[in-house]
């Protein structure tokens, strides 16, 4: 009785945000654990398929483009990318990560609605899980990404090692608030998750995953190149091969210029501005998830 | 007494038809907004309820008459258009049988999750979790996977996790229904041992005889109105009549 007679009176379903997660992160711990059980539930490769799908996307892109179009260097073609196929896949495994979190963030709050509907939580968790979901599968990514690195003679310093995290803490912010912006949007119309679909189709040619930038500066011009530049994942894809493909050549490879005194900040400065404005959204439009859904 | 639940003159309105599609909203913009977009209506108008801590409240009324429309506002799942709800201490609800399962774990991992979502700790399931397998009779069952399960077993289950996570507050709308007659007998123990504790009960059930056993006092809803609001059996007397 004590315990009912000091506490407040308080209003019911009034979240705090993202700051609610905090106290949950138990609950977030077993959302995200659910959601990897389930997905490989009856399948025989089970986690492994994290490894084949990148794996097989990355040889069709590899021959493809690096070989069919001549973005790899070799002796008949000295103007290519030395060692292409690091380059390719150190920004393949960044917008798959960006993809597959972004693509379920946005689905979460329906697909978790009869949850929603019927007993109040952080709603914020869905979203985030989704992420965090995305970041499990992207480590062993990550891991293949680094063998493919030893191979091709990696030495990194402690900067490109920064660089890398940068560039994912850059990402999975973006990832988040994008997720929140959309997932929430999703509830009440439901092409919110078609526009998600389109907007990764353009995200993964936006950004040069495929292709070096410097084709895009000769052709875009300097205005125009800043706002390309601007885009964060643009610049987690560059870190990304600051960190893993540069210590794999012989350095002569021309860098985007001003990456860690510019472009860095500003690609930090993006993402939590859209984190912020996707929680905004978010925390507007949750009151009436329940009765939507 | 305290108040453990004020709910002070709440209205709320919903849509009997959604517009689901941008298209639509985009066409209805670009016409000037003529008409409404949605048609609506009240399904709870000016209610005003206040419970005291250690109260047992049955909520009654007809089906549609906004039974449980009222508990998902005291619980926070939906906000009122005007009116405040307020309530003192946790408030655990168990608005339908199995809501936060998922069928393709375990009866284990839906214990821990559950359990979570009703924001219980780590520690605090831990330590319950032979108490919540016992009190469910699951027993051996407890690492199948929950889409195996009987309803009477999801409700035992989802029933026994409910009753530990130990509120202040404890709202149950309409789930005693699908236990047999040995476990619902448990469960009304539970429920009356509950409130002997002091702890705040508010009972949805179309069951005019068992909320008369468990509740002293009783809500009447009709067309989101309270109709009546008094001791159980006077409520009880006028929905029969
Ligand atoms: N999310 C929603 N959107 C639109 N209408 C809704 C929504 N939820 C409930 N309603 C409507 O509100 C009214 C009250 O519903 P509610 O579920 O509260 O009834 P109830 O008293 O619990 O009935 P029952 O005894 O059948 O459980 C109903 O007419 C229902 O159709
Ligand atoms: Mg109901």
């Amino acid at each position: 009785m004590s315990v009912i007679s000091t506490s407040e009176l308080t209003t019911p379903g009034l979240g705090g945000g993202l700051r609610d997660l905090k106290q949950s992160s138990f609950l977030l711990k077993l959302l995200v654990r659910k959601e990897l059980k389930v997905r490989y539930r009856g399948s025989v490769l089970g986690l492994l398929w994290s490894y084949v799908k990148p794996g097989v996307q990355f040889i069709v892109f590899y021959v493809a483009l690096g070989i069919f179009l001549g973005l790899e260097r070799s002796p008949k073609n000295p103007d290519g990318l030395a060692n292409y196929a690091v380059y390719l896949f150190s920004g393949i495994v960044l917008i798959n990560f960006f993809s597959e979190a972004l693509g379920n963030a946005a689905r979460s709050i329906v697909m978790n609605g009869n949850l929603i509907k019927k007993i109040y939580l952080p709603r914020e968790l869905f979203p985030v899980a989704s992420v965090w979901v995305s970041a499990v599968h992207f480590f062993p990514q990550l891991v293949v990404l680094v063998g493919g690195c030893v191979l091709a003679g990696w030495h990194p310093n402690p900067l490109q090692l920064l660089a890398a995290v940068a560039g994912f803490v850059i990402v999975a912010l973006l990832a988040t608030g994008l997720g929140l912006l959309f997932g929430s949007a999703n509830v009440y119309f439901r092409d919110s998750e078609n526009l998600v679909d389109m907007l990764l189709m353009i995200a993964t040619w936006a950004s040069p995953v495929m292709y070096a930038w410097s084709m895009v500066e000769q052709k875009l011009g300097t205005a125009a190149f800043a706002v390309y530049q601007a885009n964060p994942i643009t610049i987690g894809v560059e870190l990304f091969h600051y960190a893993f493909w540069f210590p794999t050549t012989d350095g002569s490879a021309a860098m985007p210029p001003n990456l860690f005194s510019l472009w860095l900040p500003v690609g930090l400065v993006v993402a939590v501005v859209i984190l912020l404005l996707g929680q905004y959204t978010f925390r507007r439009l949750e009151g009436r998830f329940a009765q939507e859904l | 007494m305290v108040t453990a639940i004020e709910v002070s003159d709440i209205s709320k309105q919903f849509v009997l038809r959604h517009t689901r599609s941008l298209k639509e909203a985009v066409v209805w913009l670009a016409k000037g907004r003529k008409g409404d977009l949605s048609e609506k209506f009240h399904a709870l108008k000016n209610v005003s309820v206040e419970i005291d801590a250690g109260e047992t409240v049955a909520l009654l009324g007809l089906n549609g008459s906004g039974k449980s429309t009222l508990l998902k506002h005291i619980s926070g799942v939906m906000l009122p258009d005007t009116g405040t709800v307020k309530t003192r201490g946790r408030v655990a609800g168990l608005i339908e049988v199995g809501a936060g399962f998922h069928p393709d774990l375990s009866g284990r991992d839906n214990v821990f999750l559950n359990g979570a979502i009703l924001g219980m700790t780590e520690q605090q399931i831990n330590d319950k979790f032979d108490d919540i397998v016992e009190f469910s009779e699951i027993g051996q069952f407890i690492d199948t996977e929950v889409k195996f399960y009987s309803s009477g077993m999801y409700l035992r289950l989802a029933f026994s996790v409910a009753v530990h996570t130990d509120p202040e507050v404890f709202l149950i709308d309409e789930i005693l229904a699908v236990g047999d007659e040995p476990f619902q007998r448990k469960c009304i123990d539970k429920i009356q041992e509950l409130a002997r504790d002091g702890k705040t009960l508010v009972v949805v059930s179309h069951d005019l005889d068992l909320v008369s056993r468990i509740c002293d006092r009783g809500i009447l809803m009709e067309h989101g109105n309270v109709k009546f609001d008094g001791p159980i059996h006077e409520a009880v007397s006028i929905l029969r009549a």
